[in-house]
């Protein structure tokens, strides 16, 4: 009882407010954001040699305690499973659930979330081997599937095969690493997955020429951050942390020359960067140069996109349909007004 | 009178033993080939030793231990391990993401440990009992940080509950139950209201602090020792009070503590830190949220204080009946004689079963990284995780295995070595 | 403090705490109102939270559709079938593995228990390398590892393929080991089976008649009948006869290479093997001590006693030491068992869908029924455990020796 008592004592105690009104005041408060990651998500979350937490959404949060405290590391990544995600957020063990989580409409009504926007358009793909002299999806009748159990990705694979009047056989497995060392060995014809992750496996594969992932994207995955219900202020400020970073790259703002744009004649600009005369920050709570600091903390959408996921990170990504609608791709924000 | 033809005035010197029977032949012989059956399992046993091994010291022998990445393992030669992993990441392994500059801490915590252990184990050295005592309160200082007087203050508020309840008992109140009562209410009292101001003054006056680390970094080897050693010396005196009530003849006492332990038992452990990680929430006031280590502390500590109430259980059934008699007729009463007769007989059998307890209790903190703690499991897929090292897969197992085991086996050893001391001096 | 004070004595409140008669009463009455205060004031705040998060507690989720496949089940699914009944498979799933884990985890321990303590050094050393190295890791860790050895170290179905195959079929083209599983010949039952079955079962009952006739008769007389050799027949011959009789109506079905698997036959998953096998392994390693220690605490003067009667070695052990060391194996066996049960819900780490992963896992996570879920599965897990700890006690009553 003795040793409960000292634990309770040296306990962080985290009050989440009753009715999660005022998530702002309290991060405020606290001094620093609790933002949910994956415990090890390629490319999206993970921590490096020296500890340090990396990633596409760590990035994000990085931005948005940026904009709130003006310092990029005032946030605490609290990593979490798959299966205690939504829990810890609905609790309030995290103000903000950055997780490389898909947007459903399930999700978003029935778990009472509400989700900030897209930050990865991604699609579930199959992975084979090039032996396999398989060249489509749809070839795949019959096949051994590995596939992660427990996410959307199952529901994906049972309606794909379903749909195009083919039979497989799912090999579950509990982790993507499982999925891979599955596949490798044989134990699975092909093995999917969001294709942001499997492009990521590839590369490190021993030969990573032998295998090919199917053009086929079977299912439309917009990942994107969430927030609890019930505080539009807070999913607010989240939304639009989003959507400034992806100004930012329409705009061509990035983290080197941010500070090259006081004399642009681009009102929008202005607004964004808190440099013109009138202050719209303020109505969510933000100090004038949120957004400048958010952009200022990683860099705009492409450079995150770049050092996380593309060639800088090793894994090797094409922006695709994640470019912005300027350059074919689809990310298209709200103009900041 | 027959004529003695010869006489033998000296022994023969002893033959050798035939080749056959001693030295490296004999001890083959008797331990390896006595019979067909036995060289039958012997010749089976070498092929198994040999099938085992044979895949594995090259894999391990030749091992890559200095690339920056799996890349450059494969690249160089992608049938040998490629242990580069544990030299990036070992510091993780054992201290999770604690800071690299504070690594002293853990560290520090777990030699004290140690120490404290000695006293306990080795009546010899129970003049250092104190320490044992004060360390609880040291490790967390340690792991955690912050104010040294916010620990301190814990002690110095029960030392005063207890010296005053000996006052109590000693000169005013001869009724046990009553003094309890009094001296716990002046403890309660003291802590919500003296103990805050006294803290604060004595940070102002004598500051004396260590850098506060949270929960969320702790992780690897720590995070499992820290959960494993805090469950079982925590659910060490909720257990006997289990037993005890398990055994007592008060019908309500008796159906919660079977009620309990029966519950905790029955359902794997796996679903109890669900209830810590998830549903725990549900059940504490709107609002209440702590942290997610105590949380899972909590629930492995119940867990293990159902187990071992049913050690301990073991133990006293173990003792003769004549026991309890023989105390009853002493005119002792029942606390009286479960502290000075039962529990340390009953205690000293069931060291055995309790350190069993304890290693299953170590092993089963794995489970910890299905609720997302970052324990060496939990790790090991945060590290697959790193591009560098997506595609790691046996060698991290194969380390974090073999430290379970040197930790576990030793332990084991230790409680057969505990037995067999404990059946010597009956 | 006399019991055997004067009723007359006037009753003070000071003696609720004081007096061992009323001590006892009023300590139980202040646990229970302790305990229901908190048991209510837990209540009282589930409720309250869950009006916080706009929920309800509601178990219709098991009526709704589930949408994902199981690949491993005993009874009918589709993704179409509801939650509950992915609950029922997983449940079915669980006790599966648990049994075929229990039979083999016994055998195992058996085996290893005795052999440890065999005179030849390598082989008690390897066992006691066994036990040990199966005792002191994370039963986790054991799965994922014999999971992934498995699919590492057996053929995959193509390597069974072409002219000169790397691998070939077992036991007569019968039985085929991948890396995706084994496949065994499936038994068809054509008409007249059922006739068979109630043979063999009538025999069975038989076979038990005849053990305890065979019993009694020793008890009366002192004669022992070959038991095990006239069981076996009753309970073989009959069946055996019927089945040529009736025309064989029970064939085997082969499986067969086609396209990227084997077909038809008896498909037994490599999530199935290796949660079986690595649950059994590890839990082996406990039951070896347990015989050991069981074997080792019949005193040896019992061994001897026997041996001055003039038993032979196998009576001695059939007779003497078993039955005693039975008494001690028997109660920490049925609660490895258990154990035994309660780690199989470890099965989410290789994709086995045991209860945990459809119930508590891929269910909970898609409807977010926590709360009902956890209730559900924690009552499975419990109604097993209660089961299995009733046989004990019942196994104690009857066979522990008795204390005065």
């Amino acid at each position: 009882m003795k040793k409960l008592f000292f634990g309770v004592l040296t306990a962080v105690a985290l009050a989440a407010g009753g009715t999660f009104a005022g998530t702002l005041d309290d991060v405020k408060a606290r001094g620093n954001l609790l933002c949910g990651v994956s415990t090890g998500a390629p490319g999206f979350a993970t921590v490096d040699d020296s500890g340090k937490d990396i990633g596409f959404d760590v990035d994000y949060c990085r931005a948005l305690a940026a904009a709130i405290f003006g310092d990029p590391m005032a946030v605490k990544f609290v990593g979490l499973t798959s299966a205690v995600r939504f829990t810890a957020l609905a609790a309030g063990e995290v103000d903000i659930l950055a997780r490389n989580t898909t947007w459903t409409y399930s999700r978003d009504t029935d778990l009472k979330q509400t989700f900030l926007g897209v930050n990865y358009y991604d699609g579930q793909g199959f992975m084979v081997k090039k032996e396999l002299g398989v060249s489509s999806a749809k070839e795949l009748d019959g096949a051994t599937v590995c596939v992660q159990v427990g996410t959307t990705t199952e529901l994906n694979l049972s309606d794909f095969f379903k749909e195009n009047g083919m039979s497989y056989e799912p090999v579950p497995t509990a982790d993507n690493a499982e999925s891979q060392q599955q596949y490798l060995a044989g134990a699975c014809d092909t093995y999917t997955t969001d294709a942001s992750a499997l492009h990521g496996t590839r590369v490190n594969l021993e030969n990573p020429d032998d295998h090919l992932v199917l053009p086929e994207i079977i299912s439309k995955e917009p990942l994107g951050p969430l927030v609890r219900h019930g505080d539009d202020n807070w999913a607010d400020i989240g939304r639009w942390v989003l959507n400034a970073l992806v100004i930012a790259e329409e705009k061509g703002i990035t983290k080197a020359n941010i500070d090259s744009w006081k004399d642009t004649k681009d009102a929008e600009i202005h607004r964004l960067l808190g440099t013109g005369s009138d202050d719209i920050l303020a109505m969510v709570g933000l100090p004038k140069n949120a957004m400048y600091n958010a952009i200022k903390a990683s860099g705009n959408y492409g450079e995150i996109f770049e050092n996380n996921l593309g060639a800088t990170s090793g894994i090797n990504i094409e922006r695709g349909v994640n470019a912005s609608w300027t350059k074919g791709g689809i990310l298209y924000s709200p103009p900041f007004r | 009178m027959t004529k003695i033809a010869f006489v033998r005035k000296h022994a023969i010197p002893p033959a050798a033993p035939p080749i056959t029977e001693v030295g490296a032949v004999g001890w083959l012989k008797q331990n390896l080939f006595s019979s067909w059956l036995n060289s039958i399992l012997t010749i089976l046993s070498l092929y198994f030793i040999v099938i085992m091994l044979w895949d594995f010291i090259p894999w391990a022998y030749g091992g890559h231990w200095n690339t920056k990445s799996l890349r450059e393992c494969l690249d160089l030669d992608p049938d040998v391990a490629c242990f580069s992993v544990l030299a990036a990441r070992w510091k993780q392994l054992l201290f999770g993401l604690y800071p690299a500059e504070e690594y002293w801490r853990p560290t520090l915590t777990f030699i004290f440990l140690l120490l404290a252990i000695v006293p306990i184990l080795f009546p010899k050295f129970f003049k250092f009992f104190w320490f044992s005592v004060i360390y609880p309160g040291l490790a967390i200082w340690l792991l955690w940080g912050g104010s040294f007087w916010s620990v301190s203050i814990v002690y110095i508020g029960l030392a005063l509950g207890t010296l005053l309840f000996l006052v109590l008992i000693r000169s005013y109140i001869h009724n046990y139950v009553i003094a309890a009562l009094l001296s716990f209410g002046f403890t309660a009292l003291f802590f919500f209201i003296a103990s805050d101001p006294i803290v604060k003054t004595l940070d102002t006056i004598l500051p004396f602090s260590l850098p506060f680390v949270e929960s969320l970094k702790m992780g690897g080897f720590t995070l499992s020792l820290i959960v494993g050693i805090t469950g079982i010396v925590a659910s060490f005196p909720i257990g006997i009070l289990l037993a005890l009530g398990r055994q007592s003849n008060l019908p309500v006492i008796k159906m919660i503590c079977v009620g309990f332990i029966e519950f905790i038992r029955g359902v794997p452990l796996i679903t109890l830190l669900f209830v810590a990680s998830v549903l725990l929430n549900y059940f504490l006031p709107p609002g209440t949220n702590f942290d997610i280590v105590l949380r899972v502390v909590i629930m492995v500590t119940l867990f293990s204080a159902a187990y071992m109430a049913e050690v301990i259980r073991g133990g006293l059934a173990g003792l003769p009946l004549g026991q309890h008699e023989a105390s009853a007729s002493l005119g002792l009463t029942y606390w009286q004689s479960q502290r000075l007769i039962i529990m340390p007989q009953a205690l000293k059998i069931s060291i055995p079963g309790i350190v069993n307890t304890f290693i299953g209790l170590f092993k089963d903190t794995t489970l910890v990284s299905i609720i997302s703690l970052r324990d060496p499991i939990g790790l090991a897929s945060t590290i697959r995780a790193d591009q560098k090292w997506n595609g790691i897969y046996w060698e991290l197992y194969v380390a974090i295995g073999l430290m379970f085991f040197i930790f576990c086996y030793g332990m084991s050893q230790y409680s057969q070595y505990l037995e067999r001391k404990l059946k010597t001096d009956k | 403090m006399s019991s055997a004070a004067p009723p007359s004595e006037n009753f003070k409140l000071s003696m609720l705490l004081s007096d061992t008669r009323y001590r006892g009463m009023s300590l139980q009455v202040i646990t229970f109102i302790i305990f229901m205060a908190v048991f209510f004031w837990l209540v009282d705040n589930t409720i309250k939270n869950l009006a916080l998060l706009d929920k309800d507690v509601s178990f219709n989720f098991l009526w709704l559709r589930a949408g994902y496949d199981i690949n491993q089940r005993l009874i009918p699914y589709t993704a179409d079938s509801t939650h509950g009944m992915a609950a029922i498979v997983g449940i079915l799933n669980t006790l599966l593995v648990a049994f075929v884990g229990c039979i083999i985890a016994t055998v195992l321990g058996l085996f290893v228990g005795i052999l440890r303590l065999s005179k030849n050094w390598i082989v008690a050393k390897l066992m006691a390398a066994y036990i040990e190295g199966f005792r002191n890791v994370p039963i986790l860790l054991w799965i994922v590892m014999v999971f992934a050895l498995l699919t590492e170290f057996t053929p995959a179905p193509k390597a069974f393929k072409g002219a000169e195959p790397e691998a070939t079929m077992l036991f007569f083209e019968s039985v085929a080991i991948t890396n995706r599983g084994t496949y065994f010949p499936a038994p068809i039952f054509g008409e007249g089976s059922s006739f068979i079955f109630i043979c063999f079962l009538l025999s069975i009952f038989v076979a038990i008649y005849f053990i305890r006739y065979a019993g009694q008769k020793k008890r009366d007389t002192g004669k022992s009948l070959p038991t095990v050799w006239i069981s076996t027949a009753i309970i073989v011959l009959p069946t055996f006869i019927l089945f040529f009789i009736l025309g064989k109506p029970i064939s085997l079905e082969y499986p067969y290479l086609k396209g990227f698997n084997f077909k038809e036959g008896l498909h037994l998953r490599n999530s199935f093997i290796a949660l079986t096998l690595a649950l059994a392994f590890y839990t082996s390693a406990f039951i070896a001590e347990i015989v050991r220690a069981g074997i080792m605490a019949v005193s040896k003067g019992q061994t001897e006693a026997a041996a001055s009667l003039g038993l032979r070695p196998n009576r001695i052990m059939n007779l003497i030491i078993l039955p005693q060391a039975l008494r001690i194996i028997v109660p920490p066996l049925i609660s490895n068992y258990l154990n035994l049960t309660k780690n199989s819900s470890l099965a989410i780490a290789v994709g086995y869908m045991d209860v945990r992963g459809t119930l508590g896992g891929i269910t909970l996570n898609q409807t977010g029924r926590e709360l009902e879920s956890m209730l559900l599965l924690m009552g499975f897990y419990l109604c097993v455990s209660l089961l299995i700890s009733s046989f004990i006690n019942y196994f104690n009553r009857s066979f522990q020796i008795v204390v005065r």
